[in-house]
């Protein structure tokens, strides 16, 4: 049974609030989830005024800019900072997304609340453990797998129209923003796959020059894996990379049905 | 490494409701209430064979204001839940599974349950 409300231990309490200082005139409020292991109080929300006369226009960075200037023990992960890594995925404002192509701006200076991905054991601040979801992305074998021998002097080749079947599955960067927007995979992430990694099972699925299809299809086949997908369709809502899982994960249903009518 | 439980990060609690999410979780409470009001309509025809005074008595129910209100509430979740069961056939057959797509018919659902329980409601005055 699913539990609805967090533990006690869980439970997000007030924090502390940090002004600009007193010269800054254009301000935003960013409340962010604090918690650390190194004491034993729950998480809170600390508050920080940021002057965005003197801060990047994306949402990271004014994380770094706090960190920087206001408080050097807010922890998030960032790298690319262009929506290539999927690093700094977390949820603002409500949803999912990435803060380093999410701009300030578009919450027209009201208050922006950042939360950890949702649903997920914290490390840190907003850093979340991605242990249980790499697992799950390696047990569907993200890798080619083939029998035949390739000729010594070629690559495996594609056709263009076999290799269009990719696009949309691809560019997938495994942020995790999908996977942790999926109410199924809040109740049921112990043992449904998620849209992450059931996008990326569709990836190889769909790929022509894989030659393990049957298995794939096979090792899906489980009450859970797949069929705690009940097309809420949050995971296309909010993917930063406008791709949709829920689409593909259609497509494995219907993979799975076919074979079965064979 | 940690000396205390790690916590688990907020979901309900944080995360903004959506067209997508709000009818998902409105397809499952339509269907539930479905079935809670089919025991009453189970209950009547039983009585109708057993004791027609408690029939009786249970059609006056329905008709009071608030027998009325519940009526009409249990028939749209019925039109709400056969629209939206129709939405979720065509997505199993991969049509209409974009989010343009899946806005647009989430809407043209909610309408479509208002406008035949409206009609229910004129046809049986």
């Amino acid at each position: 049974m699913a539990e609805f409300r967090l533990p006690k231990n869980s439970k997000v309490q007030k924090g502390n609030h940090h002004k600009a200082n007193g010269s800054a005139s254009n301000t935003t409020t960013f409340k962010i989830y604090r918690w650390s292991p190194d004491d034993s109080e729950n998480p809170r929300t600390d508050t920080y005024e940021v002057d965005l006369d003197s801060c990047g226009p994306m949402v990271l960075d004014a994380l770094i800019k706090i960190k920087d200037e206001i408080d050097s023990t807010v922890t998030f992960r960032r790298s690319c900072r262009e929506g290539i890594c999927g690093s700094c995925a977390m949820n603002i404002n409500g949803t999912n997304t990435l803060a380093c192509t999410t701009s300030i701006k578009q919450f027209k200076g009201k208050d922006i609340a950042i939360y950890p991905l949702p649903h997920m054991e914290v490390i840190k601040d907003l850093v979340p453990d991605l242990t249980h979801f790499y697992a799950q992305y390696a047990s569907i074998k993200p890798w080619m797998q083939t029998d035949s021998v390739p000729l010594p002097d070629k690559e495996r080749l594609q056709s263009i129209e076999d290799r269009e079947k990719l696009d949309g599955l691809y560019e997938c960067i495994l942020c995790a923003c999908c996977q942790t927007s999926c109410p199924s995979y809040w109740w049921n992430g112990d043992r449904y796959l998620g849209p992450a990694v059931l996008l990326q099972s569709y990836r190889w699925l769909a790929d022509s020059r894989d030659e393990y299809t049957g298995e794939r299809l096979e090792d899906l086949e489980d009450p859970f894996k797949v069929y705690r997908c009940h097309t809420i369709m949050n995971c296309a809502n909010t993917c930063p990379k406008g791709l949709n899982p829920g689409k593909a994960i259609g497509e494995i249903k219907k993979m799975i049905a076919k074979r079965h009518a064979l | 490494m940690n000396n205390t439980q790690r916590p688990l990060s907020p979901h309900l609690q944080v995360y903004k409701p959506q067209l997508t999410s709000m009818l998902s979780i409105l397809h499952r409470i339509t269907g539930l209430l479905l079935s809670l009001g089919m025991l009453v309509f189970i209950y009547w025809l039983f009585q109708l064979v057993n004791n027609p005074v408690q029939a009786d008595a249970i059609i006056g129910f329905f008709k009071s204001g608030f027998g009325q209100f519940l009526t009409f509430a249990w028939v749209f979740t019925f039109f709400y839940h056969l629209c939206n069961g129709i939405r979720h056939l065509f997505w199993d057959i991969g049509k209409g599974i974009s989010i343009p797509a899946v806005y647009r018919s989430g809407y043209l659902v909610l309408f479509m349950a208002v406008v035949l329980t409206a009609l229910i409601f004129l046809l049986a005055r």
